[in-house]
C-alpha cells in the first residue's frame, strides 16, 4: 500500500481545494441534471391542489395578495375556463394551529361560495387534528357549496357554524381561521374582478 | 477479514440501530410509518456506501490532519445529491422525509464507519461494509416504523387492516422511544442467545 501522504501545509491546502472543488463541480451538475424535474414536480402538485377547489379550467393567473391580517401575503390563483371566471384558487395558511403553520388552499366561486378546500400542509397531532385533512376524516367537507357570508367560519364553541373534529378544537379554529384570511381578502379584492 | 461475516455483521452483531445506538435522530424521527422508515434508510445506506467506497480510495492521499473535513465534504456532497434526487423524481416521499435528509451528514454513522472502516480498509471491505451497516439500518427503521405503524394507525406499508385509529401514543413522539426499547431488548435477547 502506498505511504500517506505527509500532513504538510501544501499537501493539506491541496488536497482540501482539490475536494471541495470536486465535490462543488458535482454538486453544480447534480443540481442542474435535476432542476427541471423538481420544478416539474413542485408545479404538478400545485395544479393538483387548484384543480381539487375550483371547478374545471383552461388556465390560471397568479396574484399576491397582502391580508389584512397576518404578515406573509396569500397567493390567488385565477381559473379562467375560455374569458369566463370559473373560481379563485387562494393559499391561504395560518399560525395559530396546534403545532405549528397550517397552509390550507381554498377555492372561491364568483358567487363567492366555497367551492372546495384541501390542507396543503400541517403538523397537527396525528389521529387528532390531522383529521382536517380531507384523507382522515370528512370535518373539511362541510365547508363545501357555503358563502361566509352568511355562514360564521367559526366553529360553534365560539358562536359560529362550523362543526369542530373532536377533541381538536384549537385544530379546527385554525382550520376556519385561514378560510376566514382567504375570505377577506378575496372580498377585498372585490370577488374575482 | 470474512467478507460475509463483514457484510451481516450489521444487521445483528453490530445493528446501528439497536447495538451502537448510533443515529437515533432519524431513527427516532422518521419512523411513523415502515414505508418512511425505510425510504430513510435506503437514502442512508446509499450514502454509507458512496462515502465508504470514495474515501477507501483516497484514504492514502488524504494527510491525517485534514481527512475529517474532507470526509465530510464527501459525505454532505452525496447527501445533496439525494436530497436533489429524492426532490425530483420520489417528491411524496422528499415531502415526507424532507426535514430528515440533510442530517444525514451528521449521522454518526456515516462518518463513524467512515473513520473506524474504510479510512483503513481496502475498496471491497468499504463497500461491503457500507452496504451492510446500510442495510442493517434500514432494517432496523423499516422494523420500528412497522411496529409504530401497526400499533399507532393500525396500517402495514400503507394498508389499512384494522378500522379506527389505533394507539396514537406509538405515532408520536414517546412511542418512538418505547417501540424502540422493546426491540432492543427482544433484539439482545435474540442475539446473546445465538453466541
Amino acid at each position: 500500500m502506498a505511504k500517506k501522504l505527509e500532513s504538510t501545509f501544501m499537501n493539506m491546502v491541496l488536497v482540501m481545494f482539490l475536494f471541495t472543488a470536486i465535490a462543488a463541480l458535482a454538486l453544480g451538475a447534480v443540481y442542474t441534471a435535476t432542476k427541471e424535474p423538481i420544478e416539474t414536480a413542485k408545479a404538478a402538485k400545485l395544479q393538483e391542489a387548484i384543480a381539487k377547489v375550483v371547478p374545471a379550467y383552461d388556465q390560471y393567473t397568479k396574484k399576491q395578495v397582502t391580508p389584512a391580517q397576518g404578515n406573509d401575503p396569500l397567493t390567488f390563483y385565477i381559473a379562467t375556463k375560455g374569458d369566463e371566471v370559473m373560481g379563485t384558487a387562494i393559499e391561504t395558511y395560518t399560525d395559530i394551529g396546534f403545532s405549528g403553520r397550517v397552509s390550507v388552499m381554498v377555492g372561491f366561486l364568483p358567487s363567492g361560495e366555497i367551492y372546495n378546500t384541501a390542507v396543503l400542509d400541517h403538523k397537527e397531532t396525528p389521529g387528532l387534528g390531522d383529521k382536517m385533512d380531507l384523507s382522515k376524516s370528512d370535518f373539511s367537507l362541510q365547508f363545501k357549496g357555503k358563502n361566509p357570508n352568511a355562514y360564521i367560519l367559526k366553529v360553534k364553541k365560539d358562536g359560529g357554524n362550523v362543526d369542530a373534529i373532536t377533541a381538536a378544537t384549537i385544530s379546527s379554529r385554525a382550520f376556519c381561521d385561514a378560510i376566514q384570511r382567504a375570505w377577506t381578502a378575496f372580498e377585498t379584492e372585490g370577488g374575482n374582478q | 477479514m470474512n467478507q460475509w461475516k463483514n457484510f451481516t455483521k450489521g444487521f445483528l452483531k453490530e445493528n446501528p440501530v439497536f447495538v451502537l445506538l448510533l443515529g437515533m435522530c432519524p431513527t427516532l424521527g422518521v419512523t411513523t410509518s415502515a414505508i418512511n422508515g425505510m425510504g430513510m434508510g435506503l437514502a442512508t445506506t446509499f450514502v454509507l456506501v458512496m462515502s465508504n467506497l470514495v474515501i477507501s480510495l483516497v484514504k492514502n492521499v488524504v494527510p491525517d490532519k485534514v481527512r475529517i473535513p474532507v470526509f465530510i465534504v464527501i459525505i454532505a456532497s452525496f447527501v445533496t445529491i439525494v436530497d436533489l434526487a429524492m426532490a425530483a423524481y420520489l417528491p411524496p416521499l422528499h415531502a415526507q422525509l424532507g426535514l430528515f435528509i440533510p442530517l444525514i451528514v451528521v449521522n454518526c454513522i456515516v462518518l463513524g464507519r467512515a473513520e473506524a472502516f474504510a479510512s483503513k480498509n481496502g475498496v471491497g471491505s468499504s463497500v461491503i461494509d457500507g452496504l451492510g451497516m446500510g442495510l442493517g439500518f434500514a432494517f432496523a427503521l423499516t422494523l420500528l416504523g412497522a411496529v409504530r405503524e401497526m400499533l399507532g394507525s393500525g396500517s402495514f406499508f400503507g394498508m389499512k387492516f384494522l378500522a379506527g385509529d389505533g394507539m396514537l401514543v406509538f405515532v408520536l413522539a414517546p412511542g418512538a422511544f418505547i417501540a424502540l426499547s422493546y426491540l432492543i431488548a427482544l433484539m439482545t435477547r435474540i442475539t446473546k442467545r445465538n453466541a
